[in-house]
Formats: C-alpha cells, structure tokens, sequence
C-alpha cells in the first residue's frame, strides 16, 4: 500500500468518526434540553409556594424522566456498544446532571440517598457495564456532589418558608453523605475538585442548623429526627 | 500514589480542625453499617482497583515510552555504523521487549472498555509507532501501515498466564488463546508524526557521513507523509493538527538539505557538509520565527 493510499483510508476512518461524535452531539443536545426542563420544574421547590407540592413536582419531574429514557436509548443505537469510553466525554456532563435531577427528585420524595441501581432504572440504562450503555462510577458520585449543594441551597431557603424541620435533616443527610465520600480515596482529578467543594455545604447547613438552634426554632423538630446538636 | 497520600494527610489535617466534640457527634450521628456507608465502601473499592489498574498502565506506558526511545536511538546509529545489519537485529530484540509489555497492558485490557484507560497507554504506543515504523522504514524504505503494527499486536496465550488476576478473562480463555491490542488510528497518525522528526534527523546525520543518495530519499518518503498529513488536514484530532506544524519544519529542513546538496554538494569538500547543513538549519529556524 502506498503511502498516499494509507492516508487516504486513514481519513475515512477519521470522517466515520466524527460523522459518530456529530450523531452524539444532536441527541445529547436533546437530553441537555430536557434536564434543563426537569431542573427549572425543580427548581420551583426553593420558592416559599414550592414547598407544599412538592410530590406534584416529583410527579411531574418522574414523568419527564420518561422523555429521557427515550432520548438516552436512542443515544445508544449511534455507537458501538463496546466504545462507551470513547465517546464518553459528549454525554458526561449531561449524565451528571441527570444523576443529579434523579437523585434530587428521590431525596424530596424518601429522603434518602439514591441508590446507583436505582439512578440507572430511573434512566433506563444498565447497572454496570457489561451490558451496555451503563453509568460511570464518578459521574454517579459527581451528580451526588452536585445534589449536596443543592440541598445546602434548600436548607436556607426552607428556613425562609418557615420550615424549621428540614434543616435538621438535610444536615444528618449531609453528614452522612460526607463521611462516606470520606471513604473514598480519590484522585487529583475533577471528582476530587468537587469533593473539595462539599466541606462549604456541610458548613453552610451547620450554620443553618446553629442558627435555629441558638434561636430556640429546632424545639419541635428535635423529637423526630432524635439527638440532633 | 504520591496524589493519594497527600489527600489522606490533607483530610487528616482538615478532620483535626475540628472541635472534638463535634467529632464525636458526628461519629454517633453516622452509623458506619447504614446502606449508604456500605454503598460507599463498596465504591471506594471500585474506585481503588480502577485507579490501581490505571497506575500500573501508566507505569507499562512509560516503560514502552524508554525502552522504543532506546531504540530509536540504536537505530540512528545505523548510519555512521557499517555492521547495519547487527544493530538492526538488536533493535528487532529489543522491540520484542516491547512488546512484551505491550503484552501485559493487553492482559490488564482484557474484558475493559480500552478506551477507558486510553490516556495511559496512549503516549507509550505513540512512541510504540514511531519506534517500529522508523525500523520498517531503514529496512524497507516505505512506511508500515496500522494493519502491520496490529498484526505484530496479537499475542498468544501461555500456560503459566492461566491465572491472570482479571476474574473476567476466564470464559476467554477457553474460547480463544489470543488477544490483541489495537494501535488506534489516531495514535498511529500521532506516531507517524513523530517519525518524520526522526527521519528529518537521519537525514542531516547521513549528510554528516557523506551519504549523497539518503536524504533524496528521505526528502521523497517525508514529502508524502506531509501530502498525507496535509489531506487529512484539521478533520483529524486537535493533537494531529498540532503536528503538522513541526512536520512542515521537519519537511524544510530536509529540502533545504537537499537543495544545497544539489547546487553546492560538488563544490565542498565532505567533511565540511555538516557544518553547511547546521548554519542552514539555524537560518530556517530564525525564519519561522519572523513569519
């Protein structure tokens, strides 16, 4: 094969490429769309009002997550099945995102930490990744990240709405939640810069908590969710 | 390693900051057998065998990295060298070597997605490519296409490698005793790249020793591998576009070389070429730099 030759099938195989990552951009364009929506439905919850219906948001929200598995699956049919790590980097922020909307959505529900397991059913995608389009361990633990700020965010503003319970117990949440990323020993990389940030949501929610504390406000909390500071 | 460490101290320190008796709250708080502590410990382990693997990668990586740059250098030494021969039966040794490692990073790939630990063998491969075409270029005098590197790729399966400590290997085992690595193309190219870097370099030594018939013939093999690269153009990775600049000096250089060969090789004596093609290279670099 001459040279020129060489090069000239090299090119196809860089064109078939991007035609893939083109095919990928369109439908993560989709998702991004449809996590926007999610999130500006959730984001209602922050408002005095919000706080009364916040299972009809859940509702809502679950019911959008069904446009997302539809657009994920079709995000499946433009690569091949074992190429996940190569296209990665398109649809990472997005699955992030989503982690995070799903995981937001179970915790106002059950206020309890979402499971991986259940992230993936949630997206209609597979646990892990032999069987397919599956969800990376770190962007799993990255929407995490993402959802602890978000509910540093909720404290103070439920406090605002005149919530003075759940404060409490995002904070207990919150802890727990830190002493398991404590476990982890992580890398110099974005899932540790990240981490980094969760320190500053714990200490926003403990002040919070010592504001109502100091103030007399948790009384009538405290019994339900048992020996809080 | 070194990352991992300095975050454990760092926690460590952050942790001291606090006042005991919030530590101790937050101990009693935190039930280290609840479903989300066990969730994570599962995690820490995922995460720890990962960046395991990706570490011993990298290591390998770096081990490819030394052992082709080695021989590239062995391979330059072809041309002041009269026994070629010997040197190329050393540097076919040596990059069995190679190999060789390329063999385990291809043990620790098997059942992963490739690409997920492709950034850590992505550099030593790159110098895998250029290390192997540069040998198939002094021996053949053409370039070796991705085919050929990935045929030289797939490995047989020993007896003693039976228990490999991937779990997943063993339904493959029993199927097929082989298994391959594949350069990609996009490593390739990033190779081929670097090899004209090399072959620019042959060219000026084969000057030095008064070889008139090698660096026309290297202006000839660099100037389609620049028309190759130039037809690919920017639909290739960033990486490549990149390249091409170095490529398109490497291209001048050896042009110039020749040029000057042709118009004042007759009039110079030999041994003074070298000192000719040194002060021409210089000019072109002072030239790039205005343009």
């Amino acid at each position: 094969m001459s040279v020129s030759e060489m090069f000239i099938t090299l090119q196809g195989v860089l064109t078939a490429d991007q035609d893939i990552r083109e095919e990928i951009r369109k439908v993560v364009q989709t998702l991004e769309q449809t996590a926007r929506e999610i999130l500006t439905l959730l984001q209602g919850v922050h408002q005095g009002a919000g706080f009364q219906d916040i299972p009809k948001k859940c509702q809502k929200a679950r019911e959008h997550f069904g446009t997302v598995k539809t657009q994920l699956a079709s995000l499946k049919t433009k690569f091949p099945a074992d190429q996940y790590y190569r296209f990665h980097e398109h649809w990472r922020f997005v699955l992030q995102r989503l982690v995070f909307l799903a995981a937001f959505v179970v915790y106002l529900e059950t206020e309890t930490l979402v499971t991986r397991e259940v992230v993936t059913e949630i997206l209609g995608i597979e646990a892990d990744r032999e069987r397919g389009f599956h969800l990376d361990i770190e962007d799993y633990l990255s929407g995490i990240l993402t959802l602890a700020s978000e509910l540093s965010r909720l404290a103070v503003n439920s406090v605002t709405a005149g919530d003075y319970s759940r404060p409490l117990r995002i904070s207990t949440f919150i802890n727990e939640l830190d002493s398991g990323f404590r476990l982890l020993n992580l890398k110099n990389d974005s899932l540790r810069k990240r981490y980094d940030g969760l320190k500053y949501d714990v200490k926003k929610i403990e002040e919070v908590v010592y504001d109502l504390s100091i103030r007399g406000l948790n009384k009538e909390a405290a019994s339900d969710t048992g020996g809080e500071k | 390693m070194s990352g991992k460490e300095g975050s454990g101290g760092f926690r460590k320190r952050k942790h001291d900051n606090f006042p005991h008796g919030q530590r101790k709250d937050e101990k009693n708080n935190v039930n280290s057998s609840s479903s989300l502590m066990v969730s994570f410990k599962s995690f820490q382990l995922e995460l720890d065998t990962r960046h395991d693997k990706y570490e011993r990668l990298v290591k390998l990586s770096r081990d490819i990295t030394i052992e082709s740059k080695r021989t590239i250098f062995l391979l330059h030494r072809i041309t002041s060298d009269p026994n070629g021969e010997e040197i190329l039966n050393e540097s076919e040794a040596k990059l069995e070597a190679v190999r060789q490692k390329i063999k385990q990073v291809a043990q620790e790939l098997i059942g992963e997605d490739m690409y997920q630990f492709h950034r850590a063998i992505s550099p030593g491969l790159q110098e895998y490519v250029e290390a192997v075409s540069f040998q198939y270029f002094i021996k053949t005098r053409s370039l070796i296409s991705v085919k050929e590197i990935n045929k030289q790729l797939i490995f047989t399966m020993e007896d003693k490698e039976e228990e490999t400590n991937t779990p997943s290997s063993n339904p493959h085992d029993k199927q097929l005793c082989t298994w391959s690595l594949k350069v990609t193309p996009v490593d390739y190219l990033l190779g081929v790249a670097d090899l004209t870097g090399e072959l620019m370099r042959m060219c000026i030594n084969s000057v030095g020793n008064g070889d008139i018939d090698t660096p026309f013939e290297l202006s000839q093999f660099l100037r389609q591998i620049y028309d190759g690269f130039s037809y690919i153009g920017n639909t290739g990775p960033y990486e490549v576009s990149k390249k091409l600049y170095t490529l398109k000096q490497s291209l001048a250089k050896v042009e110039n070389a020749c040029y000057t060969l042709k118009v004042r090789g007759s009039e110079i004596p030999k041994h003074m070429l070298a000192d000719v093609f040194s002060t021409k290279a210089e000019m072109i670099d002072r030239e790039d730099g205005l343009s």
